[in-house]
């Protein structure tokens, strides 16, 4: 289990949560981790959408995933992410996030971190379906540190 | 020669360029309406590594990405 890919998990549509959750905590139950924490991101229905759909640019996600992973395993951590490619209906799943650490305060404290960063640098483009029409969620999207240097 | 790719949103088939530095991609760029709008929230990837300066060299086979805002989860 230290292949990346063991840690970071790519599903085409919509997340099989319990099937990833139990299979993380199958994984790591035994490692002596008294503290796993996980966050479970569901598709609301708002906004007259079906559903969401994602584009991933993978070696870059690969990167700052790493960089995380290294982070966390200074702290004794570590970090566990499932995300979706392309559509995602309402009320499913398109993103699991977890910490697994020996002590709780370090597993809170990072998987606020790790989300709030994901959301902010990991390079995935949402869009709204809308009428079977991939709408890019522009208004609620975040430029990436460094942004505009070709301008 | 150099290839540019347009990620996400952009939806803009590869470019492949002969150029030096990123200096230049920004004056071929900034006259290209399909992404000149883009560029001023694009963040800059040279072969898969964000890049935060033009003052980058770009060899043969370089490759560069346009990454737009990113919304992920």
């Amino acid at each position: 289990m230290k292949e990346q890919k063991d840690f970071l998990q790519l599903f085409n549509g919509c997340l099989p949560v319990e099937e990833i959750i139990n299979s993380w905590y199958g994984r790591f139950k035994n490692s002596n981790y008294g503290a796993i924490v996980t966050f479970i991101g569901v598709v609301r229905d708002e906004n007259k959408i079906d559903g969401l759909s994602f584009d991933i640019y993978e070696p870059i996600l690969n990167n700052w995933f790493d960089t995380w992973q290294k982070n966390a395993n200074e702290k004794n951590a570590i970090v566990l992410m499932a995300h979706s490619k392309g559509d995602v209906l309402n009320h499913e799943s398109s993103y699991i996030a977890a910490v697994c650490s020996p002590k709780r305060r370090v597993a809170l404290e990072l998987i606020d971190e790790f989300v709030e960063d994901f959301k902010a640098q990991a390079p995935i483009w949402k869009y709204d379906i809308i009428n079977n029409q991939r709408i890019y969620a522009k208004d609620r999207s975040s430029v990436i540190k460094g942004s505009g240097i070709l301008l | 020669m150099v290839r540019i790719e347009f990620l996400g949103p952009i939806n803009k088939e590869d470019m492949n360029l002969d150029i030096n530095n990123l200096t230049q991609l920004s004056e071929i760029l900034k006259n290209d309406n399909e992404v000149s709008s883009w560029l001023d929230t694009c963040a800059v990837a040279v072969n898969d590594t964000l890049v935060c300066s033009k003052d980058i060299p770009l060899i043969d086979g370089d490759k560069i990405s346009l990454l737009p805002p990113v919304c992920g989860g």
